[in-house]
């Protein structure tokens, strides 16, 4: 059992969590992740570890609730734990000393953006970072994304806060301006990272994404995470999740994560029937 | 040895064997319950009277850990059949598991003398009787642990290998730890073999009765990232470990489409619904999607049970195709029938060349090619050759691929010295000691896909050769004092 410690709201439907996991936390890298069972019966769902503390033990989650799992886990308050953590998992990011740097988060892929783009500086490299959502509500880690970054930038589909528009649109004009940015790391929905991806394969920048396929195990014991890179199949979850993005097949990707769209939808409908969760779900859209 | 059956020979070859008490296939290949209940009291004493007590009982050498077959049969005879249980576990430690999954008609069945003639003892089902007989009556007492050594040894993997490795060095008073990367305990038993032919209570009570040995059992710890083998070694002060980590990463054939929706690995397919209980969503979270029509590749245990599990998620249609004939499958001659007996077709001599999308990237058949058998392989089954021209399409909206697993690597790539065969599998020797010292391996780690009795057996001697390592390192440390 992995106890809560704090738990504290960032948006109506992102919430950050602080978890006792002390093994985790010893050994956490940037670019790591964990899977979680909030509850016997329930799904497996990977999610980025943001920060850990080894002295205290414990491990941060950023999650935004947006289904079944992640809706419930939005019910457990401090002093509740969850069943089951297990990590860390996955291919840390190499941290290198690369120069400048663009990362950029979109909603909450910035939770998962930002432990590498702190390690990214903290070995000298200088960071701009480009922070964007659907709206004003959705922008997370603004101020400490801000306090790595030489220069930070947010965008709004909806214009609502920051500049209206995507994420592309600051990331080309620094592109255009600035010849010695080396490498652009971007996480967020698979429709951005693609964007970026094509936008970036354009000047020839290196360019690193996080995969998030479907895991079931997060191990390598299953291969339903697989995604194609460079024309081979790779698991997202020991491969990866960070690949070259100009070699990720991401309409491929994009397709595979709606295969359960429809039973996602059912699980969701659930949670409308336990009261706790309605409850919360009262906030969220 | 005395015989306990007064009956002559001849009498009790006129017994027929006995056989269990199941479902109807139309019944249960629409539920997840057991498909056979076993033998009843009556059949069991009747099935250990068929026994001829012989003076060399080869039934003895063909099982893979060497169980005193004769003795228990005679005291289920005598009707001690707890007497029984303890005589099995002597050297078996999963009895009400191996009683349902072993393999007996190629190993201790198969040598059976009776069997020259008549139809071997049904060795198996008599294992499995006393076992149930056991549970159903709460008659299990754990083996009294006198002595107490203060090495700690850690277990990593709870399959089959790793836990019968630490119930052994439990019993010998070592100081045991299991760390499994999963939030269930016993490997493929859990996550592999389905609720229909090993029930999860029976599965829960074995776990459980090797932790009421003392093993202290950590889940949700993937050795190699939670810890490494050196952490274990240095940090944690284990003298020596033993790796039961099993063939769990599953490997592809190769072909187009294999990326398309409705396509998974029967690894994938089967801890969705056997660990992860897909097959109760959405009273539980995990989905699970079954097409009216299941293609599942494959001939092994695992190829079986996809497609059978395919017709209790509801199939109308499940295909079993393998590129070889019926006699060359390696699956369990049962698990055949059984599938048989339920409705799966047989595509054999048939291999996939590629799997067809419909206009939503979902599977909505596969292609095939017929194939004919040529001259023997290296491993003497005859290869099988594609016939040209022999193309055709089976309409299917879900395809299983069960060929193939080998170990996941993430120990091998985090420990250094340990050797590796070309297969991923871990070298070891005739002790189950790997290239590095302390370390020990077994099960389907250094196998590749075999058998649970396999994994035990490698457990156990693993078990002994860590026993005598530890013994000589703790004398050179008294001796050096
Ligand atoms: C490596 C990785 C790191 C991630 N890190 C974070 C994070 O730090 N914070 C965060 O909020 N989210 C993160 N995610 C996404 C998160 O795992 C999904 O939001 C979550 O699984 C949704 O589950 P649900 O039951 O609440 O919603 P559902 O209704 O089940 O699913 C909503 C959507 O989430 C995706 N999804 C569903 N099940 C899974 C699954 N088992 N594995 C992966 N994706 C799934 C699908 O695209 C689906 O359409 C990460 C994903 C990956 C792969
Ligand atoms: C579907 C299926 C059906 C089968 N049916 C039969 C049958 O009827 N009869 C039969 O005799 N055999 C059968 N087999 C084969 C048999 O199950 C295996 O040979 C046996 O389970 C191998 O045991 P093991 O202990 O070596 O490994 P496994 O059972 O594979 O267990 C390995 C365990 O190690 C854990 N692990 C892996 N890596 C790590 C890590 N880094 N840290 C911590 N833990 C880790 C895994 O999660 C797993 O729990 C079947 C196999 C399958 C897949
Ligand atoms: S070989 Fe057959 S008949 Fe002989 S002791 Fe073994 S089970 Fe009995
Ligand atoms: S999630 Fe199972 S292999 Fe990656």
């Amino acid at each position: 059992m992995f106890p809560i410690i704090s738990k504290e709201i960032l948006s109506s439907t992102i919430t950050k969590y602080v978890i006792h996991a002390p093994f985790i936390a010893k050994k956490r890298k940037a670019g790591n992740f964990v899977m979680l069972r909030v509850v016997d019966n329930g799904e497996r769902i990977p999610i980025t570890l943001v920060d850990s503390d080894s002295n205290a033990g414990t491990i941060t989650l950023i999650v935004q609730a947006i289904g079944k799992t992640t809706k419930l886990l939005a019910t457990k308050n401090v002093g509740d734990s969850i069943l089951d953590v297990v990590g860390p998992l996955g291919v840390p990011t190499p941290i290198e000393l690369h120069g400048q740097i663009v990362c950029i988060g979109g909603g909450v892929g910035t939770a998962e953006v930002y432990p590498i783009a702190r390690a990214l500086k903290d070995v000298g490299n200088t960071i701009y970072s480009i922070v964007g959502a659907r709206s004003k509500d959705l922008i997370i880690l603004e101020k400490e994304m801000g306090a790595i970054s030489k220069e930070i930038y947010v965008t709004t589909d909806d214009g609502s806060y920051g500049r209206k528009g995507i994420v592309t649109d600051p990331l080309k004009e620094l592109l255009d301006a600035n010849k010695d940015i080396q490498a652009v790391y971007a996480i967020g929905p698979l429709p951005m990272m693609k964007a970026v991806s094509n936008l970036t394969k354009t000047y020839s920048t290196k360019t690193l994404v996080s995969l998030n396929a479907i895991m079931v195990d997060g191990t390598g014991m299953c291969g339903g995470c697989r995604v194609s890179i460079g024309g081979k199949m790779k698991f997202a979850c020991v491969d990866g999740p960070e690949f070259d993005a100009h070699l990720v097949d991401f309409d491929e990707l994009i397709m595979r994560n709606r295969t359960y769209v429809d039973l996602e939808k059912i699980a969701d409908e659930r949670c409308k029937l336990t009261p706790s969760i309605a409850a919360l779900a009262g906030g969220v859209k | 040895m005395n015989y306990v059956n007064p009956m002559k020979p001849s009498e009790r070859m006129k017994i027929p064997r006995q056989v269990s008490i199941e479902q109807t296939a139309e019944e249960r290949n629409r539920n997840f319950n057991e498909v056979s209940a076993g033998l009843d009291e009556a059949r069991a004493v009747l099935e250990a009277a068929r026994c001829l007590e012989c003076k060399n009982p080869v039934c003895i050498e063909g099982c893979p850990v060497t169980i005193d077959i004769r003795t228990f049969i005679q005291l289920i005879f005598k009707k001690d059949f707890i007497g029984a249980a303890n005589k099995i576990r002597e050297a078996n430690y999963l009895p009400a598991i191996c009683g349902r999954v072993c393999p007996q008609e190629t190993q201790c069945e198969i040598v059976c003398i009776l069997g020259k003639k008549y139809e071997p003892v049904a060795i198996g089902k008599l294992e499995r009787f006393v076992a149930d007989y056991e549970i159903s009556n709460n008659l299990f007492i754990p083996p009294v642990i006198t002595n107490h050594i203060d090495q700690k040894v850690a277990i990593v993997g709870s399959g089959p290998a790793g836990v019968t490795c630490a119930a052994e060095l439990a019993k010998l008073g070592y100081k045991v730890t299991i760390f499994e990367a999963l939030h269930g305990l016993g490997g493929v038993l859990r996550y592999g073999i389905p609720e229909f032919r090993l029930p999860r209570e029976i599965l829960d009570i074995e776990m459980e009765r090797v932790r009421q040995l003392g093993v202290e059992i950590y889940k949700n710890f993937v050795v190699g990232r939670t810890a490494t083998i050196d952490e274990l070694f240095n940090e944690w002060g284990f003298e020596a470990i033993f790796l039961g980590t099993g063939a769990g990463t599953p490997t592809f054939m190769g072909i187009p489409g294999e990326s398309l929706s409705g396509v998974y690995s029967a690894n994938e397919y089967l801890t969705r619904v056997n660990l992860m209980q897909a097959y109760q969503f959405p009273d539980s979270d995990t989905p699970i999607k079954v097409g009216k029509e299941v293609a599942v590749i494959g001939g092994g245990n695992t190829a079986m049970d996809a497609v059978r599990t395919s017709l209790r998620l509801g199939a109308k249609k499940a295909y079993l195709i393998y590129r070889r004939s019926r006699k060359e499958m390696p699956a369990r001659e049962e698990e055949v029938h059984h599938a048989e007996e339920e409705g799966v077709e047989f595509m054999m001599l048939t291999n996939p060349t590629r799997i067809l999308a419909d206009g939503n990237n979902w599977v909505c058949g596969i292609e095939c090619q017929k194939m004919e058998l040529g001259e023997p392989d290296e491993s003497g089954r005859r290869k099988p050759i594609p016939v040209k021209g022999s193309e055709f399409v089976v309409p299917v909206q879900t395809v299983i691929e069960a060929v193939g697993q080998k170990p996941n690597p993430i120990i091998q790539t985090t420990t250094e010295g340990l050797d590796v065969s070309k297969w991923g599998t871990i070298v070891v020797n005739d002790v189950q000691l790997t290239s590095r010292e302390g370390i020990f391996a077994g099960g389907d780690l250094t196998r590749g896909g075999a058998t649970v009795i396999l994994a035990m057996r490698d457990g156990k001697i693993a078990a002994d050769a860590i026993h005598k390592y530890l013994s000589d390192k703790q004398d050179g440390k008294t001796e050096s004092k």
